[in-house]
């Protein structure tokens, strides 16, 4: 499969379908963290060095393990121009450090629920994105791709300190376990702010997607283990799925609130929002994040019927910028992305229409 | 409109500023407002980075051990300082982490719930790591048993013992 493929079609597997809980978590990701013994991490490590980390990967690939759970791609970043590469950091499949590595590379599946960086921090990034509350499964496979790379590659480890790593905060284990969740009640009814501080008590992280804090656009928050050593995968992963489950019922129990103690109000912002999105020419990433989570909300509250709740996923990816300029094949400025920003989220919005009537 | 800091391209951020109570509102392009937010930042933040953290952490940290005017321990591998790790927060290679064992102890302590790795092994060469585990495992537990005269056991033990290191060696 060209490269072309994974810039253009609109969504990974991870925005097409959905997972369970899917009203609530919009994605499970996986990371692993590895490096291959005996060479310096990519922090000290020269050309040369990393290019036998990309060489190692390619043969790696290319092994009976990992080709029969491919077939795998390789994309290499010093071989791709701006956009596209900003495409690949909008569809969480690279990071934006790696991007401005011209010796990093991507191996991705074309299904895109598994993607492996190459020299970024660490040597191997191995990670993996299922939609929904799924991180069991996500942890299944990551392992799997984790154990047909260790057939061909031998691994920094140590009997003590585990699976070493460049930066001591991912030592051990390696797992960086993440739950991307749409938390709209939560901040609306101004909870969110006590439930974060309450998450971070526990070893656990949680960051706005787009924007920081309470201010976190489109309402989306991942939550991820902060600590990597002294808990085994199982442990951290348990962990985290406690305390996603914990906030799953607050998050539904404001929504029914709001629901009934508020239940105007609330159709009114959210028929509000569709209204905008559905009529406006000129679209503000900001505004159109907010605004989608919003239909997203009365999608799932059966407010607004006839809408696929897939939307805020697939549109808030969609309608970035760098994937804006990708699909009209220009570069564009602000302004310009403005307008078209509008006319995809009105034409998909049509679409949807059509489709139910 | 237009950005009243370039006047060239249309203004698309529009962004207010409160300092000292007083409230200014810009409207910028994206470029220009990228540069001024960045300066923003770097003046209140004096270029705060992650990485000033660790520094921060580790010149505060009491318990480590302090090595002035010594000539600074250098990874035999990679070549890098501890105060260049401070200042990168990252290592250069696998064996720093043994240079530097001694001053990561209480830092590892207090980012990490411990320091010693529970989770997964390697598989292939992990079958290795499973055996030496359980041989230091039964050598303590010989030493127990000849401590506390159980001869019998201990010599069930030693046997065990030998066996797993014959195997060992056959696996090198």
């Amino acid at each position: 499969m060209g490269n072309g493929s994974y810039l253009n079609r609109a969504s990974s597997k991870w925005l097409r379908e959905d997972g369970p809980e899917s009203d609530i978590v919009i994605s499970s990701r996986i990371r692993l963290a590895r490096n291959i013994a005996d060479l310096p991490f990519t922090t000290m490590g020269s050309e040369s060095v990393q290019e036998q980390v990309v060489n190692a990967v390619q043969q790696a690939i290319q092994s009976p393990a990992l080709a029969q759970m491919g077939p795998f791609d390789m994309l290499y970043m010093g071989a791709m121009n701006d956009v596209s590469k900003q495409v690949l950091v909008e569809k969480h499949l690279v990071s934006p450090g790696l991007v401005d590595t011209d010796s990093a590379a991507v191996v991705i599946r074309p299904d895109e629920e598994v993607s492996v960086m190459v020299n970024e921090e660490d040597h191997l990034r191995i990670q993996v994105m299922l939609p929904g509350n799924q991180l069991d499964q996500a942890y299944e496979l990551a392992n799997e791709v984790d154990d047909a790379f260790e057939n061909v590659i031998d691994y920094a480890f140590d009997e003590e300190k585990g699976y070493l790593t460049a930066c001591p905060t991912n030592l051990g284990t390696g797992l960086r376990a993440s739950l991307m969740m749409h938390l709209p009640a939560l901040v609306l009814t101004g909870q969110i702010n006590r439930i974060l501080s309450a998450v971070t008590q526990v070893g656990l992280t949680v960051r706005g997607i787009y924007g920081e804090g309470s201010d976190a656009l489109g309402n989306l928050f991942q939550i991820s283990n902060q600590v990597t050593l002294g808990h085994s995968e199982q442990e951290i992963i348990g962990n985290l799925q406690g305390v996603a489950t914990q906030i799953i019922e607050h998050e539904r129990a404001a929504r029914q609130h709001l629901l009934h103690e508020n239940k105007g109000n609330i159709e009114d912002r959210i028929s509000r929002s569709f209204g905008i999105l559905a009529y406006a020419r000129q679209m503000g990433s900001k505004e159109a994040m907010q605004r989608l989570s919003d239909v997203r909300l009365g999608i799932d509250l059966g407010i607004i019927k006839g809408v696929s709740a897939g939307i805020l996923k697939e549109l808030m990816v969609a309608t970035q910028p760098g994937f804006l300029q990708q699909q009209y094949g220009i570069e564009m400025s602000p302004a310009m992305r403005d307008v078209k920003r509008a006319s995809l989220i009105r034409e998909r919005l049509r679409m949807e229409g059509m489709n139910h009537d | 409109m237009l950005c009243e800091r370039c006047g060239k391209n249309e203004a698309s951020v529009h962004y207010t500023e409160i300092v000292q109570g007083e409230k200014t509102v810009y409207h910028l392009c994206e470029t220009c407002a990228r540069e001024k937010g960045e300066e923003t930042y770097k003046a209140m933040a004096g270029a705060f980075v992650f990485n000033q953290l660790w520094s921060g952490l580790l010149n505060h940290d009491s318990s480590l051990p302090k090595v002035a005017n010594t000539p600074e321990q250098q990874c035999e591998t990679c070549g890098m300082t501890f105060s260049q790790f401070t200042k990168i927060g990252r290592f250069g290679c696998p064996d720093c982490y043994r240079t530097f064992a001694t001053r990561m102890e209480p830092l590892l302590k207090r980012i990490q719930s411990s320091d010693q790795h529970t989770g997964k092994f390697p598989k292939r060469s992990g079958g290795r790591i499973s055996v030496r585990r359980e041989l230091s495992k039964l050598r303590q537990e010989m030493q127990a048993s000849v401590v506390e005269e159980r001869f019998e056991e201990a010599a069930k033990l030693r046997d065990r013992i030998r066996y797993l290191e014959q195997q060992l060696e056959t696996q090198e």
